[in-house]
């Protein structure tokens, strides 16, 4: 626990010991420069966001306000500051950051890790956040050695004099430097002058993790620390009938039964006797509030709600007109059900809650929200309420939501004891806020040329906005249309890359009660599927290359055509392939990224079994800080993107999640995993995100190459070998 | 009272006969680098290893496991080839499942000195990664073979 800090004693800390803290706060100006001295002396002026402080010591404490789950955060971060700053690699010490508004993602307004937010929303304000040190630093010495600036240079923690060859380093000049102002726009480097950016450093935290002594939410451990198993409703809006509280005290070390939202806790000295306590509680939970909802029921309702008006989210131009006018139409139905996050670590949260202080230990996304839920239920004033990110065991969007917060505060608060939450695989599954199922369809338009002039596109999806609690105004969730539709400003930078001369979007949300939650960008892959299984299929009707259809289509776009032509490049594209083999191209944008497919895949046509071989994708994220990160990042969220295509879909039953454990919820295993090519085209484009993007084309890619391979279109995820055989059928 | 042998140390753990082994060796033992996954054998994120094989630990018990030789993750020493092709090929994402996948990685190549490609997926397909690490899963193993011929160790 030894990195795990709170925010009061980061900040006391900061500013006690003497040496230079460098901070950036976010005013209506945009982001200003201060240093430690200034915030101590107006602290009620301004909110500030500490980045890192150089101490006497010649160690600079980089503090990172993003949770590390396996993207390198922890790692990429440092590197933005270490290089501007020129500090040597080997002085950092690098910190997990409590939850505070100083660390809130200035694209996000909240300490949040989605989005794929963290590098791009951090990178200048670290950049300049580095800089400005450099530059006092290298003032201070030139004050020292009564030379001009000029005659200075740093270079890797140290200040050397271009005269004498003298050497001060960063800890021997921290004090100085912290007396004097700070620059607010300090000159950056030039890429040429990068030292750690854009080149493949390591990442910080694969040590302790190949070591086994890598702290997550389920490893934190606490004197006297007490566990809690919760009985859950087996069905949405079901309430406990019953429960026999009794029987459960009367297993030895069971402390209390304590009823939460989302569940009834037993806590417990140790986990097997909480465990015994649940079972014992016998609890009889009522039939909820749509006792015949199943899967087939779910998919029905989704398909059906497309027969609605829907709320109309964007018009351009006159689609009846533009249809009436087109020398072919075309029209198909898309869909997507539900998966489940599935994090390897189960949902987890630890909390202290004593009589005037709260302690969270929890590996979460969102540490504003986590830290306000806390306050709200302990009762304590915000200040004694610490928020302790662990390491993540996975993210995907499921961590951002603070229901194991609200259940261990209320269990710990409750039993005046340190308590951990844990949840068995199938709670962590059937308690899932869901990647939300999503009915498409779609009719559009080709002119005699062979050019799209219409797209009239209906969607019907749940609410994910009104899963965090707000209800969408006038029916339009901007959540779910990422990657169709999104509004000027928006951090997510989700507008479809095409631009149809005319166009209409219509959202239909879902009265069902499945709670929906982003996953793995959010509705972006979803609606790439739709969208891009659509291109290729108004390709095959316009009879031209699906590559050169898409190109036809994006004539002003750029970026979104280089990556399309580099992915082509690289996957031999239009070559042949055996018998049984076949190629599909997809592309899609958001985040401020623009990534394009090539998925080769084999359809086996007597078992119906697919099976992904190969995977280039070619990548144009702006600037990139770590490459290979970057790399693994595309590599992995290629597997989620072939579990999600091929298996995954949580069933449900009665009212409520039937499907359970791994042995009834199939995930992609080593054999599923295919080689994946990853092409960076260089850019100089703004900052884009990496966390995400990767898994966005990846399903209509794999549809497109089952329909090369074979002529059968999939157009109901996942692509099983039922469907798989009904579509060659079909075919 | 159960006595265990666990990387190489004896331990009197007083647990009821059906607890589960991978709690004791989490909650008792405080080895918190063995993980809970899926509790039913099929994810591989606790897996150990037990008498030169790799076991699932949660589906035994602590009484099961009475007299074995245990290893985890942390028992494992720091230079093994598995663990420094883990860090040489920066396999880890989250790092959750790690530490079973390479109790799983070091129980093959104690059995195989060079295993095949579909010898390495068919030994490591039983290990669920939701980060999907699985191509440098390959890679690491890969170079692990390669250390431990490059020093001449012992399988």
């Amino acid at each position: 626990m030894k990195e795990l800090m709170t925010r009061r004693e980061f900040l006391k800390g900061s500013l006690a010991v003497s040496g230079l803290t460098i901070a950036a706060c976010v005013t209506p100006f945009g982001i200003q420069l201060v240093n430690a001295a200034d915030m101590a002396a107006k602290p009620s002026e301004f909110k500030p966001s500490a980045f890192y402080h150089i101490t006497p010591d010649n160690v600079v404490t980089i503090v990172v306000p993003n949770s590390e789950m396996g993207q390198g955060v922890k790692t990429a971060l440092p590197m933005i500051i270490a290089d501007e700053l020129e500090a040597d690699w080997d002085q950092l010490k690098i910190v997990q950051a409590p939850a505070g508004e100083e660390f809130k993602n200035p694209l996000l307004h909240s300490q949040l890790t989605v989005a794929s937010a963290s590098v791009r929303g951090f990178y200048m304000p670290m950049r300049k956040a580095g800089a400005a040190g450099r530059a006092v630093l290298l003032k201070a010495a030139a004050e020292e050695w009564k030379i001009p600036v000029s005659r200075c240079r740093a270079d890797r923690g140290k200040v050397i004099n271009l005269d004498t060859q003298k050497k001060m380093t960063y800890g021997e000049l921290c004090l100085n430097a912290a007396k004097l102002p700070l620059p607010q726009d300090p000159p950056l480097k030039k890429e040429s002058e990068f030292r750690y950016m854009g080149k493949p450093k390591a990442r910080v935290d694969i040590p302790e993790k190949v070591s086994g002594k890598a702290i997550f939410g389920l490893d934190v451990d606490l004197p006297d620390l007490h566990y809690a198993v919760l009985s859950r409703p087996p069905a949405y809006g079901s309430t406990h009938q019953s429960f026999n509280a009794d029987a459960a005290m009367k297993i030895d070390g069971v402390k209390m039964v304590v009823p939460t939202p989302r569940g009834i806790a037993v806590v417990a000295k140790s986990l097997y006797a909480a465990q015994k306590g649940r079972d014992a509680l016998a609890a009889v939970w009522g039939p909820g509030s749509h006792p015949s909802m199943n899967t087939a029921l779910v998919e029905e309702s989704f398909i059906k709600d497309l027969e609605k008006p829907g709320a109309n989210v964007v018009t351009r131009g006159d689609i009846p007109k533009a249809l009436a006018d087109a020398a072919k139409s075309y029209e198909a139905t898309y869909y997507i059900p539900c998966v489940s996050h599935a994090t390897m670590e189960p949902q987890t949260c630890t909390a202290d809650v004593k009589p005037d202080q709260c302690d969270v230990f929890v590996p979460t996304q969102g540490q504003t929200l986590a830290h306000m839920v806390a306050t709200n239920i302990s009762g304590l004033p915000p200040e004694n309420v610490h928020i302790h990110t662990t390491f993540l065991g996975c993210g995907l969007g499921r961590r951002a939501r603070p229901d194991q917060v609200v259940e261990a505060v209320i269990a710990s608060k409750a039993s005046q004891k340190p308590v951990k939450v844990v949840y068995t695989r199938e709670e962590d599954i059937k308690t899932d806020f869901f990647r939300s199922a999503m009915a498409h369809r779609i009719k559009a338009g080709l002119d005699a040329k062979g050019r799209v002039i219409a797209w009239d596109h209906k969607v019907s999806s749940s609410s994910l906005k009104r899963h965090m609690g707000e209800e969408p105004k006038d029916g339009i969730d901007g959540y779910c249309l990422w990657g169709l539709f999104d509004v000027p400003q928006s951090p997510a930078k989700a507008n479809m890359t095409y631009v149809f001369p005319n166009f209409s979007l219509n959202l239909v949300l879902s009265d069902l009660p499945i709670p929906v939650a982003p996953f793995r960008s959010v509705q972006n892959a979803v609606n790439a599927f739709a969208t891009e299984s659509f291109m290729d299929e108004m390709a095959h009707l316009a009879k031209k290359d699906p590559l050169a259809f898409r190109l036809q289509h994006l004539t002003g776009n750029m970026r979104a055509k280089r990556v399309l032509e580099t992915v082509a490049k690289k996957s031999n594209w239009g070559k042949p392939l055996p018998k049984g083999r076949g190629r599909g191209i997809a592309q899609h944008s958001s985040f401020g990224t623009y990534i394009a497919q090539v998925a080769e895949v084999s359809v086996d046509e007597k078992t119906g079994v697919v099976k992904v071989l190969r995977v280039d994708a070619a990548v144009d994220c702006g600037p990139v800080i770590n490459p290979d990160p970057l790399e693994a990042q595309i590599q992995g969220a290629v597997v989620l993107g072939v579990s999600t295509t091929l298996y995954e879909e949580v069933e449900f039953a009665d009212g409520g999640p039937s499907s359970g454990n791994f042995d009834q919820y199939t995930i992609a295993t080593m054999k599923d995993a295919p080689d994946v090519r990853v092409h960076i085209v260089k850019s100089t484009e703004e900052i884009g995100g990496i966390g995400e993007p990767g898994i966005m084309p990846l399903a209509p890619a794999v549809a497109n190459a089952v329909f090369n391979a074979t002529g059968a279109r999939l157009r109901r995820m996942p692509l099983t070998p039922g469907r798989v055989l009904a579509a060659l059928k079909k075919a | 009272m159960i006595s265990l042998t666990v990387n190489g140390k004896s331990y009197q753990v007083d647990v009821p006969e059906d607890a589960t082994l991978l709690w004791v060796i989490r909650d008792h033992l405080k080895l918190t680098g063995t993980k809970f996954g899926c509790g039913i054998g099929v994810c591989g994120s606790c897996t150990v290893i037990m008498n030169g094989m790799a076991e699932r630990s949660c589906m035994l018990t602590a009484k099961n496991a009475e007299g074995a030789e245990i290893i985890t993750i942390e028992g494992l020493p720091e230079n093994h080839p598995v663990k420094r092709a883990w860090i040489e090929e920066q396999v880890v994402q989250c790092g959750y499942c790690q530490p079973g996948a390479i109790m799983q990685a070091a129980a093959l190549l104690d059995q195989k000195k060079r295993p095949a490609a579909k010898e390495i997926i068919d030994a490591m397909d039983n290990i669920i990664c939701r980060c999907g690490t699985y191509q440098r899963m390959k890679k690491g193993i890969e170079k692990a073979v390669f250390i431990k011929q490059k020093e001449g160790m012992s399988s």
